[in-house]
């Protein structure tokens, strides 16, 4: 008998599941977009979930003002190739509005000021779900992340009081002012990703690619030389060859010497790093369990 | 480095197959430290995580690295230094991916077994050779059992302490033998193992040269997992129906979902439930294109000759071969909850796509999961109970014995109110 799958096409199938899962049991769902491969893989599987039929919901991009230019690029001539609607949450806008108040200093950072607008977007939405791109995989408090993750009225997740997950049942029964966070990919390595995203040709933005950059070092993480992150005097700046291994806010996310300019070369390098992808951030560094209070508050 | 390396691992991903696994030891049996040294020994480590866990060690005062800090997980579990959920692990050989259901073994954990369970291919089951047979070993042999994990193994561990005795390997085997012949598990493993040191894990062991068998990497590589779907009987629950409403697929309605079992071929002969019509598959779809054939865990879209109004919740099977079609239930249940199950009590419940309410009738007993031994008297059913349950349902559910289809026969009992997963059931009939 030769009637199986691969694994990536195993991880394909369940994530088109749950995909469609959300799309029958909530009433208004949305998919986060942050620009990154993560994202872009889950727009990729939902566009395989509903063919030939439109994506049935939009895409929401929590807009710190602090992304690379490239990233915003990308997501918009995305966003117009689907045919989809976008919504942005803007951290400025709320910075402006007297909403949230500016981190200072030198590691000033506006992450956390990312759920908070987050939340406030997913309430003017009315949102019932949203769907995030987090992998299991990534950090150890995700380890025991739900495919369908119950947030109560204040977006909080709570660790000790999951619901139980068995088979292929997803229980997202909620009651009002409740939602969901929901993971489809969190069967996913970065290993798979990146071989997945080879396998289907997927289009990236060029910031995963190698190319030469200004950047500067900061406690062993290499940081875009840019205006929106303020330098000690004795951090130099220097041009390297570069790429990043995830995309988010310019202040925290780390580039990484890299001369992988093509996808073979990076799932080579992905293939032997030593490193995991978020040990590049300096926001997961603040303290052994920060993921985990960030998830709590309703961090994605 | 060889200049094909990379188009040799994308090759190789190609014919990867998915494999997943549940571990369940009492506590102290060497679960976190066997973890650990197969993701270490695997090169899943990666070293940032090595450091930190190298840190983690030195500031708990202990010396070396303790592997097993790895695979642990929430701050309450540090603090307690125990593992309190379901945790997923990743790691992949170039023959396979695994996926890890890291479970704890104590008895007010057995809700989180069973969840660990109802996914997996295999179970791994730890054995303390110092200790042998115990009843948590047997509470995880069953529970295994009960959700139908079509492998086992079981790894007999520290044999470093028992001076890797053959004796006290084949005493524990055949103790483990004798009692698994109750049980409902045909294919089982045994392997003598040191997670500490290393020995069978992922590397032969000098010391055990009176056993034959494969080292434990092996066996998780190599044991057949091709047949563990049913391919026999078609059961395609509607997920969601697929309607373009553009002008160039004006009239496309594809009825979405993933194959719970059987094949399907284009041109097929079809009944629909709950109508009884009969139809053909005249496409079966997906964004890359039309394919011949599908079977399961394939998620796809089939497209039908007739036009007939399908819904969420409809199974399309085969003309000659269809599910028990019903509203009376025989379950094995698994609790969950903290408030007991109630006779009489009303609970919505999930089967495939499908959602109904049911009442339960009757607890017909109470099974004690360290002995088997059924309770008739004591049937109050609280949080981590298993018991033998007759429901009855609002309307019918197409289903079959979970024994023939982990997906058609299981299903979920919600709390009406609150909403929480209260319980998990098993179609014995
Ligand atoms: N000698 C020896 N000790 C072991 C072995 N496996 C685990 N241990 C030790 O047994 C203790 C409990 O192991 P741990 O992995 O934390 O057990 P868990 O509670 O099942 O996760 C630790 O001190 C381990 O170092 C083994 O194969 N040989």
């Amino acid at each position: 008998m030769n009637y199986h799958l691969n694994h990536l096409k195993e991880l394909e199938s369940e994530s088109i599941y749950v995909l469609r899962e959300v799309a029958a049991q909530f009433e208004n769902p949305v998919l986060m977009f942050s620009g990154g491969k993560d994202s872009i893989l889950m727009v990729h599987l939902a566009q395989k979930a509903f063919y030939p039929a439109r994506i049935p919901f939009p895409l929401l991009h929590i807009d710190t003002g602090h992304n690379f230019p490239e990233t915003i690029e990308f997501r918009d001539s995305l966003v117009e190739r689907l045919g989809a609607r976008l919504i942005v949450g803007s951290v400025q806008d709320a910075i402006d509005q007297g909403k949230l108040v500016e981190e200072k200093g030198f590691n000033a950072s506006r992450n956390g000021l990312q759920t908070a607008v987050l939340l406030e977007s997913l309430e003017n939405g009315k949102f019932d779900a949203a769907l995030g791109g987090a992998r299991r995989d990534e950090e150890k408090a995700r380890a025991k992340e739900r495919f369908f993750s119950h947030r109560d009225e204040f977006g909080q997740w709570d660790p000790k009081n999951q619901r139980p997950e068995l088979w292929n049942l997803f229980n997202g029964k909620k009651n009002y002012g409740e939602h969901f966070r929901v993971f489809p990919i969190s069967n996913w390595t970065e290993l798979d990703v990146w071989m997945y995203l080879a396998y289907e040709k997927v289009e990236l933005p060029s910031l995963y690619y190698a190319h030469k950059r200004n950047v500067f070092e900061r406690e062993g993480t290499l940081l875009a030389e840019t205006p929106v992150i303020q330098r000690r005097p004795d951090e130099k700046v220097i041009e390297k060859m570069v790429r990043c291994r995830t995309i988010g806010d310019m202040t925290c996310t780390g580039v990484w010497e890299s001369e992988a300019d093509t996808l073979e070369k990076i799932i080579q390098e992905v293939a032997t790093t030593r490193m995991t992808e978020r040990g590049g951030r300096t926001d997961d560094k603040r303290s052994e369990t920060s993921m985990e209070d960030r998830k709590k508050k309703g961090y994605f | 480095m060889h200049p094909n390396n990379s188009q040799e691992t994308i090759e190789n991903y190609d014919k990867m197959e998915l494999l997943r696994f549940t571990t369940a030891g009492s506590v102290d049996d060497g679960k976190s430290t066997l973890i650990g040294r197969l993701l270490y020994d695997s090169k899943s480590i990666f070293e940032d995580q090595y450091e930190a866990v190298k840190q983690s060690t030195e500031r708990r005062g202990e010396e070396g690295v303790n592997l097993a800090l790895l695979t642990d997980g929430l701050k309450a579990e540090r603090e307690q230094g125990i593992t309190i959920d379901v945790a997923y692990r990743y790691f992949s050989t170039p023959r396979r991916k695994f996926i890890i259901a890291d479970t704890p073994g104590h008895i007010q954990y057995t809700r989180n077994m069973v969840t660990g369970a109802s996914t997996a291919n295999v179970a791994l089951i730890l054995i303390d050779a110092r200790n042998g047979v115990v009843e948590q070993t047997r509470r995880h042999a069953i529970i295994a059992s009960l959700l139908q994990i079509p492998h086992m193994v079981v790894c007999i561990n520290k044999m470093d302490l028992v001076d890797y005795s053959e004796e006290a390997y084949e005493k524990i085997k055949e103790d483990f033998e004798a009692f698994a012949s109750k049980l409902d598990v045909y294919d089982i493993h045994f392997i003598p193992i040191s997670a500490l040191v290393g020995d069978n894990v992922v590397e032969r062991s000098e010391k055990t040269s009176w056993y034959e068998g494969p080292t434990l990497l092996y066996y998780l590589e190599n044991v057949h997992i091709a047949s563990d779907h049913n391919f026999i009987d078609c059961r395609f629950p509607v997920q969601y129906v697929v309607r373009p409403n553009t002008d160039e697929f004006h009239d496309y309605r594809g009825y979405a979902g993933r194959i719970a079992g059987g094949v399907y071929k284009k041109g097929d002969k079809v009944r629909l439930l709950p109508s009884g019509f009969t139809s053909t598959i005249a496409k079966i779809d997906t964004f890359d294109g039309e394919v011949e054939e599908a079977f399961p865990p394939m998620s796809c879209t089939l497209l039908l000759e007739d036009d007939l109004d399908l819904s969420r919740g409809d199974m399309i099977v085969r003309e000659n071969n269809v599910p028990e079609v019903g509203q009376d239930l025989e379950l094995m249940i698994c609790w969950f909850n903290d408030r007991p199950l109630q006779v009489r009590g009303k609970y919505a419940i999930r089967h495939t796509t499908q959602d109904a309410l049911c009442m339960v009738k009757e607890i017909r007993y109470r099974l004690d999961i360290n002995t088997l031994h059924r309770d008739l008297e004591d049937k109050t059913i609280k949080m981590n109970d298993i018991a033998r349950v007759v429901i009855r349902t609002t309307k019918p559910l197409f289903h079959d014995a979970y024994r023939k289809n982990r997906i058609t026969g299981s299903v979920l009992l919600i709390d009406e109110q609150t909403h929480e997963t209260m319980g998990a059931g098993m179609i014995i009939g």
